[in-house]
């Protein structure tokens, strides 16, 4: 298998990775150099195996949804002051809605 | 003091011989000398290390002082620690200081360790040499001109050039033991759930597991006893009784301490692939296993020479997940211009990320896109299963398996930079003990042209303390592991 110069536009754009021509181009060859590497997955006849997602079988804890942190407004304000652009306690980002 | 275990560094602390003030300041002084060679510390701050390490002295003078309390640890970057830069050697997170700290922090903040600095790494963990770090690579300390293994490599190389007494690191293919295996350093993943993943920041999240890097098996156990325990914060974190990973270093044992002790030797670890100077090391070691009693069986790990094509099927897709959180909002780079918020993002990524991580990232959303998933994700986990059956049916037949760690001693800086796949198989050896989530020690076994070599020594679910000490009974009897670069006096 090998990926187009469109496919990597694609897949790119899906990952919000903005990606010029030349480095489209010269991704694409390292790309189809790793997906030769992982093809060798395909000669392998898995049917009947149950899918591995996880390390240890186990069934995923859960936990109450309730608020467990104190003084959230000096959590808040140290949280923000690492954000790069904040006012009133919020997150600003370009307008999103005409 | 700088060769000094931690337990006896620990004693000297306690019996006033040397206070943690004067011993982080020793270090601190080392780090001033030796880094601008070797890149291996991020951040240093004196202000802060100085200022724990007298909370230690008075906590020693109270008595009240536990086996790590006073000595300075470094941290990989890639663990969040509150007021400290926590960059995991990426331009995304160049200017993050932590808000918070992660549970292994905590842990060592608990137990009284210093955090001496934060040490280099490959960006967000991707990569085997430490060259992928935006903050340039980290040398290693047995010869410069190479690489000391990724992606803990600034970690491996204080440590080596005893710019740091031990560290912590992280595992996802390999990342602890491969550099341990190029830095003449014992290095532990332990089973994945071992150690919370809290505050770390995540990469392949069902693969990724915190562990030590130390001089010795002893030095590690000591480190994994305080980073090891539950933590509800963690969702994949195990819940299970405490154990001192240390307990079967003391028995007493005579000249056959490893009697009854079967190991397995893997056809797969010991076929074509790897240098013939590491074979020849790894074969001595098994020699010198059977000295110490152990017994050898061929065991067989069919499946294993697909780890590799699995590996860069699930990491990349689980990192393609974690990381869309970099999206220039609540933290890390935002590019300076934009026109909406789609470009944002987009530039933002774009400028951000490095080459490697971008790689991974498009494999990840490729692998994960439509159409694609059952032929690329689900066929790797399936694989992901025979590889962790394989390791099943071997331990039927031993305790412990045994083989190189790494296919060979460092590398040359830029030798494989630019080959991702040259680069990836690199960790061969490696990345099947995570795909299985099992715990794996790397310990020195030689040296061949001046270059450390690698042992790697591989158990079944929670058998740590064994793995410990059977690369401690190895380490009784030799004196590799207790070699430094002759360059950092």
């Amino acid at each position: 298998m090998s990926l187009t110069l469109e496919q990597v536009h694609r897949v790119a754009h899906l990952a919000r990775i903005e990606i010029s021509d030349a480095e489209a181009a010269s991704t694409l060859g390292h790309l189809n150099e790793i997906f030769a590497l992982i093809e060798e997955m395909q000669a392998v006849d898995t049917l009947g195996i149950e899918p591995m997602a996880h390390a240890q079988d186990l069934a995923q804890r859960l936990r109450a949804d309730r608020v467990t942190e104190s003084d959230q407004l000096a959590q808040r304000a140290a949280f923000q002051a690492i954000a790069p652009e904040t006012e009133a306690g919020l997150y600003l980002v370009p307008k999103v809605i005409e | 003091m700088i060769e000094h275990s931690l337990q006896a560094i620990a004693l000297s602390l306690k019996s006033k011989e040397i206070s943690s003030v004067e011993l982080t300041q020793l270090y601190l002084d080392r780090i001033a000398r030796y880094n601008p060679r070797l890149n291996a510390y991020l951040a240093v701050d004196p202000a802060i290390s100085l200022g724990q390490a007298q909370a230690a002295d008075e906590r020693l003078a109270r008595g009240e002082g536990g086996p790590l309390t006073g000595i300075p640890i470094a941290h990989k970057d890639i663990f969040c620690a509150r007021g400290w830069l926590t960059t995991c050697g990426s331009k995304m997170l160049s200017s993050f200081v932590s808000p918070y700290d992660a549970a292994v922090i905590s842990r060592f903040h608990a137990a009284g360790a210093v955090v001496l600095g934060k040490t280099n790494m490959d960006e967000f963990a991707m990569g085997s040499s430490n060259e992928t770090s935006f903050f340039g690579p980290v040398h290693n300390p047995w010869d410069t001109t190479r690489v000391p293994g990724g992606s803990s490599g600034g970690s491996a190389a204080a440590v080596a050039a005893r710019l740091a007494p031990a560290a912590t690191g992280t595992d996802t293919g390999g990342s602890i033991r491969q550099p341990a295996a190029l830095c003449n350093l014992t290095g532990m993943k332990p089973t994945y759930g071992v150690i919370s993943r809290y505050g770390m920041i995540a990469f392949a999240s069902s693969l990724d597991q915190a562990g030590p890097l130390g001089r010795s098996a002893a030095d590690c156990a000591l480190l994994l006893n305080s980073m090891a325990g539950f933590d509800e914060r963690d969702s994949t974190s195990l819940n299970r009784p405490a154990e001192d990973y240390g307990r079967e270093l003391n028995a007493a044992a005579g000249a056959k301490p490893l009697a009854g002790l079967k190991i397995g030797l893997p056809e797969e670890f010991f076929g074509e692939g790897c240098a013939p100077e590491v074979m020849h090391l790894v074969e001595a070691a098994v020699a010198e296993y059977r000295q110490l009693g152990a017994e050898t069986v061929a065991v067989s790990l069919p499946s294993m020479g697909l780890s590799v094509a699995a590996y860069y099927v699930i990491a990349p897709a689980e990192a393609s997940s974690n990381l869309a959180r970099f999206d220039g909002v609540r933290y890390g780079y935002r590019a300076p211009d934009y026109h909406d918020l789609t470009d944002m993002y987009c530039k933002s990524r774009a400028q951000g990320f490095g080459a490697e991580v971008k790689r991974r990232i498009l494999i990840g959303t490729y692998v994960l896109s439509h159409g694609y998933y059952d032929a690329y994700y689900l066929q790797a986990q399936r694989i992901r299963r025979l590889i962790a059956n394989d390791f099943a049916a071997a331990f039927r037949q031993c305790d412990v398996i045994i083989g190189p760690t790494s296919p060979s001693t460092a590398f040359k800086l830029g030798e494989k930079a630019s080959d991702p796949v040259q680069m990836y198989l690199s960790d061969i050896y490696t990345i099947a003990v995570n795909l299985a989530g099992l715990p794996g020690i790397s310990l020195s076994c030689g040296f061949a042209g001046g270059l450390p070599a690698g042992l790697q020594l591989i158990g079944d679910y929670f058998t740590e303390a064994r793995l410990l000490n059977v690369a401690h009974r190895y380490q009784l009897a030799t004196a590799w592991h207790l070699q430094r670069p002759a360059a950092f006096d």
